[in-house]
């Protein structure tokens, strides 16, 4: 636990270092900006106040983007600086190795997303009598939920290369699979089209969480992906030893 | 404190390290010597659980480095070959990051601790990323050394200094040597010769010799040889040299100067002092030559079979001028 600590806050303070982190930060804040202001004069012209829903929206596909460059350091970077062989020399688990990582890359993430509170708190000024409070803690945790299923996969392709523009795009590539994944059952409607749309990333927040609803069954379905995609990252640093 | 059998390592269809079994003491320096991929890193690679071998085992510290291997790595301290640093943490940040890896109490202090130990203390707040070669290299020891361990595993740590860095990083590993057990690896002969107190002689993934570096020369050297230099005339003298008793062999390698090869076991100088100056010659110098480590190392690590045959300079650069002269006749 201490080790995962250790891991986690060195990896969270290097992030402020890092102008990329920087970078990726401002430009989900300037583009959700950009939507924001686009969605509030949408509801004007339409005489339709706006909720929370038009914040939620637009930062959920932008953190499809924005997390893979934000998780595609995390192993990659150690592998490619030769620091994998000081860490795997230390007396440090794989797994604690794997989870000291994610914390650390999903507590900036954490950061970046409280910092977009900024637009509720705007759009809270701006309608009357203010907005849906419910629908505002539901959509945050469902958010961070997904947020904290999207760094465990990055850390998991992370572990897989040394090049991070490999992670990157492996890493986006799984994200919109998982995003994209019950497409198809809207035109077949078949069996089958029960799982695939289970296994959607989509399903799971924009039934529950985006409208103000939080099911457990959701909570548990992040929580799952989370410990999944951290359990196979382990599995690919075990095995990156064996090789 | 180490204590290896039969270790073998494949990657993929290569084999890195072939059965090798060597064991080291407390307090002692073990060097590994060989060339470029020989097996050493690999073997120190599995002696530290980086990775597990494929066959065989290891203990380190009385720990399996396989079962126990969080045992082994509390124990170990591991300078790797490319030093693993951080660029963008200062030097003291990076410390004390692996210091706390390690759950050292008074981490703050042991950190000041090993920088006094490597002569940093006055670049402790400085970046990685701006120091030279010789300081990482430096960082990377003090590193290994933070938790204080009973084995100590070093990959070519001299590797990428200059001289006067080199000169003190092995006066440290030589301190740290009589309290604790040191693997070390390099391909520099005089450093095993100078620093260690065994010497084992690894080439492709199979130890070929294990001794002191002064037992390893004299086991090795068989035929003593013995220099020669003459004022003045030679004419006839290779002649006369050749009919010492106990002289093997006779090579003149410029003008008034011989080498001699002589049977091992019988000290021939007082035959061949005789021989020279009864017959007239103007003896300048006589002395006996004692192969160097690099000598060793060079008949051990070659393909041939037929080891004892010396690598003289000499006979290589004869053996290709004959080679070019039959080219020549060919054409």
């Amino acid at each position: 636990m201490r080790n995962i600590w250790t891991l986690a806050s060195r990896e969270f303070k290097q992030y402020f270092l890092s102008p990329a982190a920087y970078l990726v930060a401002a430009m989900l804040l300037v583009v959700l900006g950009i939507i924001f202001y686009t969605n509030i004069l949408g509801s004007i012209l339409n005489q339709f106040p706006p909720s929370t829903q038009v914040i939620l929206g637009p930062l959920v596909t932008l953190l499809l983007f924005a997390t893979p460059a934000i998780t595609m350091r995390l192993l990659a970077e150690e592998q490619r600086q030769g620091t994998m062989e000081l860490l795997l020399t230390a007396p440090v688990r794989d797994y604690e190795l794997v989870v000291g990582k994610w914390l650390g890359g999903f507590l900036f993430m954490v950061s970046i997303l409280a910092m977009t509170w900024l637009y509720p708190i705007f759009l809270n000024q701006i309608v009357d009598p203010g907005i849906d409070q419910g629908l505002l803690v539901s959509g945050y945790l469902g958010v961070s939920l997904f947020t904290a299923a999207l760094v465990a996969i990055g850390v998991a392709v992370s572990s897989l290369f040394s090049n991070q523009i490999a992670v990157f795009f492996t890493t986006l590539g799984v994200y919109l699979v998982l995003w994209l994944v019950s497409l198809p059952t809207q035109a077949m409607g078949a069996a089958g089209g029960e799982l695939l749309r289970y296994l959607d990333f989509s399903e799971h927040f924009y039934t529950t969480f985006y409208q103000g609803v939080i099911d457990l069954s959701d909570v548990i379905y992040f929580l799952s992906v989370t410990a999944l995609a951290l359990f196979l990252g382990t599995m690919s640093i075990e095995i990156r030893r064996w090789r | 404190m180490i204590q290896v059998e039969e270790l073998t390592k494949d990657y993929g269809l290569r084999r890195a390290i072939d059965g090798i079994s060597f064991h080291a003491n407390r307090g002692e320096i073990l060097g590994f010597l060989g060339p470029n991929g020989a097996g050493k890193t690999t073997t120190m690679r599995i002696l530290t659980a980086y990775m597990p071998p494929t066959a065989g085992k290891a203990s380190v510290a009385g720990f399996d480095v396989i079962e126990q291997s969080l045992e082994v790595r509390r124990r170990v301290g591991y300078m790797p070959e490319t030093v693993p640093l951080y660029p963008d943490m200062t030097v003291f940040e990076y410390l004390k990051f692996m210091a706390d890896l390690r759950h050292l109490p008074d981490a703050e202090d042991k950190v000041d601790d090993v920088l006094e130990l490597v002569h940093m203390e006055d670049r402790a707040d400085g970046y990685i990323a701006n120091l030279s070669k010789g300081l990482r290299q430096r960082v990377g020891l003090a590193q290994a050394l933070l938790h204080q361990p009973q084995v100590l595993i070093l990959d070519e740590p001299t590797i990428g200094l200059d001289p006067a860095q080199i000169h003190e990083v092995r006066n440290l590993i030589q301190e740290l040597g009589r309290e604790r057990t040191v693997l070390l690896s390099t391909h520099i002969l005089s450093e095993a010769q100078q620093v260690c107190d065994r010497v084992l002689i690894i080439n492709k993934g199979r130890i070929v010799a294990e001794d002191s570096p002064e037992n390893l020369k004299s086991r090795i050297a068989g035929s003593q040889r013995v220099r020669l230099k003459v004022l003045g005339e030679t004419e006839g003298l290779e002649d006369i040299l050749r009919q010492v008793p106990g002289v093997q062999k006779v090579v003149a390698n410029h003008p008034g100067g011989y080498e001699l090869e002589t049977t091992p076991g019988m000290d021939a100088r007082p035959e061949v002092a005789r021989a020279v100056v009864s017959s007239g010659y103007a003896l300048a110098e006589l002395y006996p030559v004692s192969l160097s480590l690099e000598d060793i190392f060079l008949q051990l690590t070659r393909d041939e079979p037929n080891a004892p045959e010396m690598a003289d300079v000499d006979d290589l650069s004869s053996d290709s001028l004959d080679f070019q002269a039959y080219t020549h006749e060919e054409l």
